[in-house]
């Protein structure tokens, strides 16, 4: 495991992402704010107010800053944000436009500084790069919520909300694991699509993936690396299937690119195995409950973990601690659960899946 | 030029006719005045010599990587593979063709990528999809000759640089193209267009066959008509090429619709194997088509390449990257190979053009 020391204490707040989860629940059954605000399409990401966190509290200013939408997940990510933002009344969400490009994040969060907004959300394209600035807004006492990709200093934000990578390849590996035992393989070739392989969230996947699998006795035979775009899934899938002419399992990273997997494996008419997808697309939760493809199952990184950012912001800007916890303060770092959708349990996940 | 240019000696298809003859002899001319040394005809020979060379060299690059492939992995050599190997040069192959008649005019097209991505989900739209394949087909080839026009235009008769205005291309076909698909990935849902990859013409995959129409028609367009040798006039010396008569404009902006078909007819491919319609569809593909010309032996400065040796570039690169995802090697490790593997093939192509002329 090549993470970092603090990624043992997140996951030790999974009670809390699971106390937070509860809490999403519970808000959702009562509402007392305008329901013209939620789009449709993403209703299953937005919790309606109700708890004592959500009683409306003093109006502040969330300013937020994502990389560019140009795949489904980030997509979600940023409507997400915008459409929980709506649902108080008490904040006002200043989103910049998201960009991939680090300096110009820099310069964008910067401005969100001077213009002295209350707090910061920011997803960092790269997280290393963007530490910096994080400090800086810290210093200029805005509180930042680092979404997702982790910076490098503990002193660049004041809470970390995210999901597990790690996590997320040890349940592919897990269910994996199973199936291959289920069916009495002793030996089987596991493969493994990856997203970019230079970014530490793809070496922490795979890096889960192979524990797993190395508990249950087994490895992956071949590994290849897409971009996390579909024609790049297409591309070294077909290749793939080349390599390995049997295939028992195969693991997906990315639900995005898996369009791509998928149309590989179509077009070289394979299906005498099992394949895991990663995320949690719409597209591949459907296949899924249609039982009528290679996909079996999906392990989760929701993008819903945007709203509850804005929501956690809100909590911070405004001094109140989450209600379901005793802690007077917002915890400092929730790590969300890596759940392992199937045809079981779909349908509980289903509102929780974005387009890609 | 602009006031010579509007009184060309001949109109183009008058030309037609007695070009093969008449305009060369003219072009010949002009390249003399021009301060071109030596009879053209001679000069012409030479170059179809050394382009023959630098494609045999390129075969043997071909023929060492197959050598690699077969020791090291079992599944190389197996009908299969080879199947996969072509039908995974055939989307980018089709945009090398479009690309050499670039080059070779003296051009280049950068946008070549993000009009690959804008015609893939312009002909996804739900909207398009409704009226069937044909209209998808119809759409992405239009949207794909409409924005090489434009750059042509651009270029042509706005007189910019080739390089600012496909560079300004890329950026806003590949932005417009994000928000026709709101950024999302657009499936397709129309089965004809998903058969394009799945079927077979005797037994080659339709998309080989493609590439095969594709390139052949280019070849001879290139070779064997007036089009073709007013492309390598206009590349080696547009001058020479204006005083013999070539409507120098014309041709330019028609060698950049050209290209852009070429993107249209790779984005309904490019459909058929994903399934899906994309703003990221054909990333970095102007890298991989330049590539993929350059090591063919077609001067960047224009003038000079075959087709022929831009495909040999194409199956080279596939190959490379068939080979290691065969041999389960590293990311990493495939770009620093690749990169080494593309100066070798150039080393080697000169070497064995330079040992011809000995």
């Amino acid at each position: 495991m090549a993470q970092t020391p603090t990624a043992l204490g997140r996951r030790g707040f999974l009670v809390g992402a699971g106390a937070l989860g509860a809490g999403a629940v519970l808000t959702a059954c009562t509402s007392n704010s305008s329901d013209d605000t939620t789009p449709a399409a993403s209703s299953g990401n937005v919790k309606a107010g109700g708890t004592d966190n959500d009683a409306k509290g003093k109006a502040i200013t969330i300013g937020f800053s994502a990389p560019q939408a140009d795949h489904g997940w980030i997509g979600a990510i940023t409507s997400n944000a915008k459409n929980q933002a709506g649902q108080y009344e008490d904040v006002t969400l200043d989103a910049v436009e998201g960009t991939n490009d680090v300096n110009q994040q820099i310069s964008q969060v910067e401005t969100l500084i001077s213009k002295g907004v209350d707090i910061i959300v920011m997803l960092p394209f790269d997280g290393k790069a963007l530490t910096e600035t994080g400090i800086k807004a810290m210093e200029a006492g805005i509180p930042v919520v680092n979404l997702d990709r982790v910076f490098d200093s503990p002193q660049a934000a004041r809470s970390w909300i995210g999901g597990d990578n790690y996590g997320m390849g040890a349940a592919a590996g897990r269910y994996v694991a199973e199936q291959m035992k289920a069916k009495n393989i002793s030996n089987p070739i596991i493969a493994e699509v990856q997203g970019i392989a230079s970014l530490p969230l793809t070496q922490d996947r795979s890096q889960g993936f192979a524990d797993s699998l190395k508990a249950a006795g087994y490895k992956v035979s071949n590994q290849v690396s897409a971009e996390f775009t579909v024609e790049s899934g297409q591309a070294v899938t077909a290749n793939l299937l080349q390599a390995a002419k049997h295939i028992d399992a195969l693991w997906n990273h990315d639900d995005d690119q898996g369009v791509g997997v998928m149309a590989a494996i179509d077009e070289a008419g394979r299906d005498e195995f099992i394949m895991v997808g990663g995320a949690g697309s719409k597209n591949v939760m459907d296949m899924i409950k249609a039982d009528n493809t290679v996909i079996k199952a999906t392990v989760t990184y929701p993008p819903s973990m945007a709203s509850s950012a804005i929501k956690l912001a809100r909590l911070i800007a405004q001094g109140k601690g989450m209600s379901d916890l005793v802690e007077v303060d917002v915890p400092n770092s929730i790590t969300l659960s890596s759940a392992t959708v199937t045809k079981e349990n779909v349908d509980a996940y289903l509102p929780t899946a974005f387009e890609s | 030029m602009s006031d010579q240019m509007s009184e060309p000696v001949a109109s183009s298809q008058e030309l037609a006719a007695e070009v093969t003859t008449d305009e060369q002899a003219r072009v010949e001319r002009a390249a003399e005045v021009a301060g071109e040394s030596g009879p053209l005809q001679s000069v012409r020979r030479n170059e179809v010599l050394s382009a023959m060379l630098r494609n045999v060299g390129l075969v043997v690059v071909l023929i060492l990587l197959a050598i690699i492939g077969t020791l090291t992995s079992d599944n190389f050599l197996t009908s299969d593979n080879l199947r996969n190997i072509l039908v995974s040069s055939s989307v980018i192959g089709v945009v090398v063709v479009g690309m050499t008649f670039v080059i070779i005019g003296g051009g280049i097209d950068l946008s070549v990528g993000a009009l690959v991505a804008l015609a893939s989900v312009w002909a996804t739209t739900v909207a398009t999809q409704d009226y069937g394949a044909a209209a998808m087909v119809a759409c992405a080839l239009l949207v794909g000759v409409g924005a090489g026009l434009v750059n042509g235009v651009l270029i042509a008769y706005g007189r910019l640089v080739p390089f600012i205005v496909t560079l300004a291309m890329l950026v806003s076909a590949r932005g417009l193209a994000a928000k026709m698909a709101d950024n999302r990935t657009q499936i397709v849902r129309v089965q004809t267009v998903i058969d394009i990859a799945r079927k077979d013409v005797i037994g080659v995959p339709m998309l080989v066959v493609i590439l095969a129409v594709v390139v052949a028609a280019g070849w001879v367009v290139l070779n064997r008509t007036t089009f073709g040798r007013r492309t390598f006039a206009i590349g080696g010396n547009p001058e020479a090429a204006r005083l013999a008569g070539i409507d120098v404009r014309r041709h330019t902006a028609s060698l950049y619709m050209l290209s852009g078909l070429c993107c249209g007819i790779a984005a309904v491919m490019l459909m058929a194997r994903t399934t899906t319609g994309s703003s990221t569809h054909g990333n970095l593909y102007e890298l991989d088509a330049i590539a993929s010309v350059i090591i063919g032996g077609t001067l960047l400065s224009g003038g000079k390449g075959t087709l022929i040796g831009s495909i040999l570039g194409v199956l080279v690169f596939q190959t490379i990257t068939n080979i290691f995802i065969l041999n389960n090697l590293a990311t990493e490790v495939q770009m620093i190979a690749k990169g080494l593997i593309i100066v070798a093939a150039v080393l080697l192509q000169s070497r064995t053009t330079r040992e011809a002329k000995t």
